[in-house]
């Protein structure tokens, strides 16, 4: 990535300012959102949903990995499922009980 | 004998170590925050009263750094571009704000544990405070650890600049990466427990 | 990574000139992957040792309770065994340390630490791991981590004492050992974080020129394997022990129930916590860990069973695709260790089902190990000896965790000693078994001298005999409804009666086990010395290890140039060429 000319640098760096302001924006937002006093059904998806779209930009444009290797996708989709399994499963079996 | 990679890409991999290394490690940050964000919805799925965050923390405080740690992420990155472009001075201010930018979010959270402390409100009083000091605790240090290893770069670590310009600039995206995973973390942190 | 650097810059300087580093750098804050190899071996076999010692104290217990115990019955100190006479809480303490110290502090680091640091880069063709220092820094949170183990033996109220899996709420509210214990677990875990992205960065990055991965031989495929466990597995458990951290440090009650009663009183916490966690969090390593424990032995075999019969390993790519596949399936069969925590029978079918097709790999790894025997001409050497025993110790093992991964047949199984027997089984005679076959297998890369094969077989028979006397009891007791973990073995119960005299067979079995340990240790140590001197491949085995490099490798870089890899791990008796075998690296 370091070979990567002055100009795209300088693309690159227009970028991060863009997605400064979308973090920024996304931040007030969702806090906005939470004076509303929504449904909490409501209230955590708007909240997971804004914060999925925040982490995403981070993600790929700060941990640039809009462009990045195989290898690294593979670990991270590895990771992803566990995670979700981590998260899932536990919840799983506490609403699935006897008694 | 060298060992190979260090700084260049492998050719079929096409990454250098350290950045294999810090995606790996990340990975494994993911479970470790994702175990405790498991933990905390299954204490609150499973509690009888759970207060809503923004009752009892200062939501205001809070957003201001969430705001200081998206900064600190740009400045990150704007560090980074900075040194692809062989500009070490301005490498130097943007990272410089990057530590700096980390130091007032500690200053904040210490305000904001000092004002909880204040009400006498500690780990033990119920597992709504005892989530949010152990998270944002855990994030604390995770901040910090990221600032030991900035003033590292830009103190003593510096000198590689002059040697291995290249190197440098790998050690400068691997720091990267893991302050962008901190601040990842900070937001879904910031709504999960402040909001909700 | 620089000061390697320099030597690398050193070498081609003055390439005749050797470079001296001093002692201390040498060999205690080394970063040379084989003397750190060599530092995990010789701290965790003093661990297996350890921690063999405490079973055996059991044992004693277990056999004759309420007798005092014979020799260092004195050195227990009178808070744990006065008159030699052992108490129950310090019964309790022994078998949460045994089970401790085996798993974290001997198998694992021998099998990962030491096997995986030793060879790995040498079966790659890599000068050293990816990051030597963070290899280093590796075992020196290993080391420090064991001795805070240890240490806590000596505080008040002695270790931990809440069993391996410490489960809440009785590990909150146990004695400050359970402190200890847990910041133990944190610097342990630190290690094996930093070393499993240490392997798998080697092995991507580091692989010889020709070296893909279907050439890769299988211990380096269980290394990764199991790596990729470690990374992500460990994180959970590191996650709890925070959380059980602040519950014991902080008053927090993340694993504290409302209205918990100890001793008649209210416990004075704010409550609301849910027990279960704990054993998610702990299971989701735990059961990972299982497979952390016998992916790398199998691997071991497999190299020493490929060798020793002179042909290639049957259904090598079978074998890889099932110990990607266990890997895989092991992260999400965790709560089959939690029917009796009240599962509904949805979740409890889930998991039934993934824990019956976990099964489905290791029966394909196993059974292509087996196939690999026929035809062959098999050398029955100490390592085959070793290799070719841990196929039915494991198959036993294997077999017997089916009525386990069932609710209906756990239920009446559960924390019995058929539960005992069935791990032990995995483990004992199955992964040890494995690693003395890799200790007397690579003994001669690591000293250029062989192990006495007369002594070998002397420590073999007898291990054979006394494990399977210790385990193969349990099923019988287990199956009669005996608990795990009762500190007279069952005697105050009527239904255990019938096979309480089992107890005594076993302790027996243990004592005759360590006494065939003598044979192994003094081979180990005159061998070093006084073994006879053999070349550098004296098994004429293929791969890099010992057809590239001399034996033992030069420190430091390993192999005079780096290889260039030819062909496939385990081209024995090729039918193409007039060779007994084809090293990796052989010209086309």
């Amino acid at each position: 990535m370091s070979g990567h000319s002055v100009e795209e640098i300088r693309r690159e760096t227009r970028v991060y300012i863009l997605v400064f302001v979308a973090l920024a924006v996304l931040t007030l937002v969702t806090v906005g959102v939470s004076y509303l006093h929504l449904s909490f059904g409501a209230a955590v998806g708007l909240a997971l949903f804004i914060a999925s779209i925040k982490g995403s930009l981070v993600a790929a444009f700060f941990m640039h990995l809009i462009s990045e290797r195989r290898l690294v996708y593979a670990v991270l989709i590895l990771t992803m499922i566990f995670f979700v399994a981590l998260i899932l499963l536990p919840l799983g079996g506490y609403h699935d009980r006897l008694g | 004998m060298q060992i190979p990679y260090t700084v260049e890409p492998r050719p079929d991999t096409g990454l250098y170590n350290a950045k294999l290394g810090v995606w790996l490690f990340l990975a494994s940050e993911v479970m470790l925050f994702g175990a405790l964000f498991s933990a905390l919805i299954l204490l609150r799925t499973g509690a009888t009263s759970w207060p809503h965050g923004y009752e009892v923390l200062n939501v205001p405080l809070a957003t201001i750094n969430t705001m200081v740690l998206i900064t600190s992420s740009v400045s990150m990155v704007m560090s980074w571009a900075a040194l692809r472009l062989g500009d070490f001075g301005k490498y130097r201010k943007w990272m410089g704000l990057t530590f700096l930018l980390g130091l007032i979010f500690m200053v904040i959270k210490t305000i904001e544990y000092a004002a909880k402390f204040e009400h006498h409100l500690y780990p033990s009083h119920d597992n709504f405070m005892a989530t949010y000091f152990t998270l944002t605790g855990l994030h604390g240090l995770h901040v910090l650890g990221g600032m030991i290893v900035i003033a590292y770069l830009l103190g003593p670590g510096s000198k590689m600049w002059m040697t291995e310009p290249e190197r440098y600039t790998n050690r400068v995206e691997v720091i990267g990466l893991y302050w962008h995973f901190v601040d990842l973390v900070w937001i879904f942190l910031f709504p999960t427990l402040y909001l909700l | 990574m620089s000061a390697s650097e320099e030597q690398a810059v050193g070498a081609q300087d003055h390439a005749a000139e050797h470079h001296e580093l001093p002692f201390w750098q040498r060999y205690i804050f080394s970063q040379d992957h084989k003397v750190i190899g060599l530092q995990y071996a010789f701290t965790a076999l003093c661990f297996l040792l350890f921690g063999f010692c405490l079973m055996l104290i059991m044992r004693w217990q277990l056999a004759f309770p309420g007798r005092p115990v014979p020799i260092i019955g004195g050195l227990l100190g009178s808070a744990n065994a006065p008159g030699g006479i052992m108490l129950p809480e310090f019964y309790n303490q022994l078998g949460a340390m045994h089970g401790t110290i085996m798993v974290f502090l001997a198998v694992v680091p021998l099998l990962v630490g030491a096997y995986g640091n030793y060879l790995v880069p040498l079966q790659i063709g890599a000068p050293d791991m990816a990051f030597p220092k963070l290899n280093m820094a590796s075992y020196w949170c290993y080391l420090p981590g064991g001795l805070i183990m240890l240490a806590s033996f000596f505080v008040p109220g002695g270790a931990a004492n809440s069993g391996w899996t410490s489960y809440p709420p009785l590990s909150n509210i146990a004695t400050s050992g359970q402190t200890w214990w847990l910041v133990g677990m944190i610097f342990l875990i630190t290690s094996s974080l930093l070393g499993s992205v240490n392997f798998i960065v080697t092995i991507f990055q580091l692989r010889a020129e020709g070296l893909d991965f279907m050439r890769l031989p299988m211990f380096v495929w269980s290394q990764l394997v199991t790596s990729f466990l470690l990374l992500l597995a460990f994180p959970p458990l590191e996650a709890a022990g925070i959380l059980q951290l602040m519950d014991r440090v902080a008053g927090t009650s993340f694993f504290m129930p409302s209205g918990l009663v100890v001793s008649g009183e209210v416990l004075e916490v704010a409550g609301g916590g849910n027990p279960l966690l704990w054993q998610h969090l702990f299971w989701f390593l735990a059961h990972p860990e299982v497979y952390v424990l016998i992916l790398p032995a199998m691997g071991i075999v497999a190299e020493i069973i490929a060798n020793n019969t002179r042909k290639p390993l049957w259904g090598y790519r079978p074998m890889v695709y099932s110990a990607v596949f266990l890997g895989f399936m092991s992260f999400i069969v965790w709560a089959h260790h939690m029917f009796l925590t009240g599962m509904g029978t949805a979740i409890s079918s889930f998991f039934q089902t993934t824990t019956m097709i976990i099964s489905v790999p290791s029966v394909v790894i196993l059974s292509a190990l087996l196939i690999s025997l026929w035809g062959g001409s098999i050398r029955f050497n100490t390592p085959m000896l070793f290799a070719l025993a841990f196929l039915p110790m494991f198959g036993i093992g294997g077999l017997t965790g089916l009525p386990l991964g069932l609710a209906p047949s756990d239920i009446h199984l559960h924390d019995t000693y058929y539960v005992i027997g069935h791990f032990h089984y995995v483990v004992a005679p199955g992964t040890i078994f494995a690693i003395f076959a890799g200790i007397y297998y690579w003994f001669p890369k690591i000293t250029g001298r062989q192990m006495s094969e007369r002594l070998g077989k002397l420590h073999f028979w007898p291990s054979l005999i006394f494990m399977n006397g210790i385990f193969m009891p349990m099923f019988v007791q287990g199956l009669a409804g005996v608990s795990r973990r009762l500190y007279d073995g069952g005697a105050q119960y009527s239904h255990a009666q019938g096979v309480l005299h089992w107890n005594a067979f076993m302790s027996m079995s243990a004592f005759g086990l360590l006494v065939a340990q003598i044979p192994f240790i003094i081979n180990l140590f005159v061998s070093i010395r006084w073994g006879v001197k053999v070349g550098s491949n004296p098994w004429d085995a293929t791969t890099l290890e010992w057809v590239a490099a001399p034996s033992p490798p030069v420190a430091h870089g390993n192999f005079p140039e780096l290889p260039v890899v030819t062909r496939g791990p385990y081209e024995y008796s090729p039918p193409e060429s007039d060779e007994s075998f084809l090293p990796q690296n052989a010209v086309a």
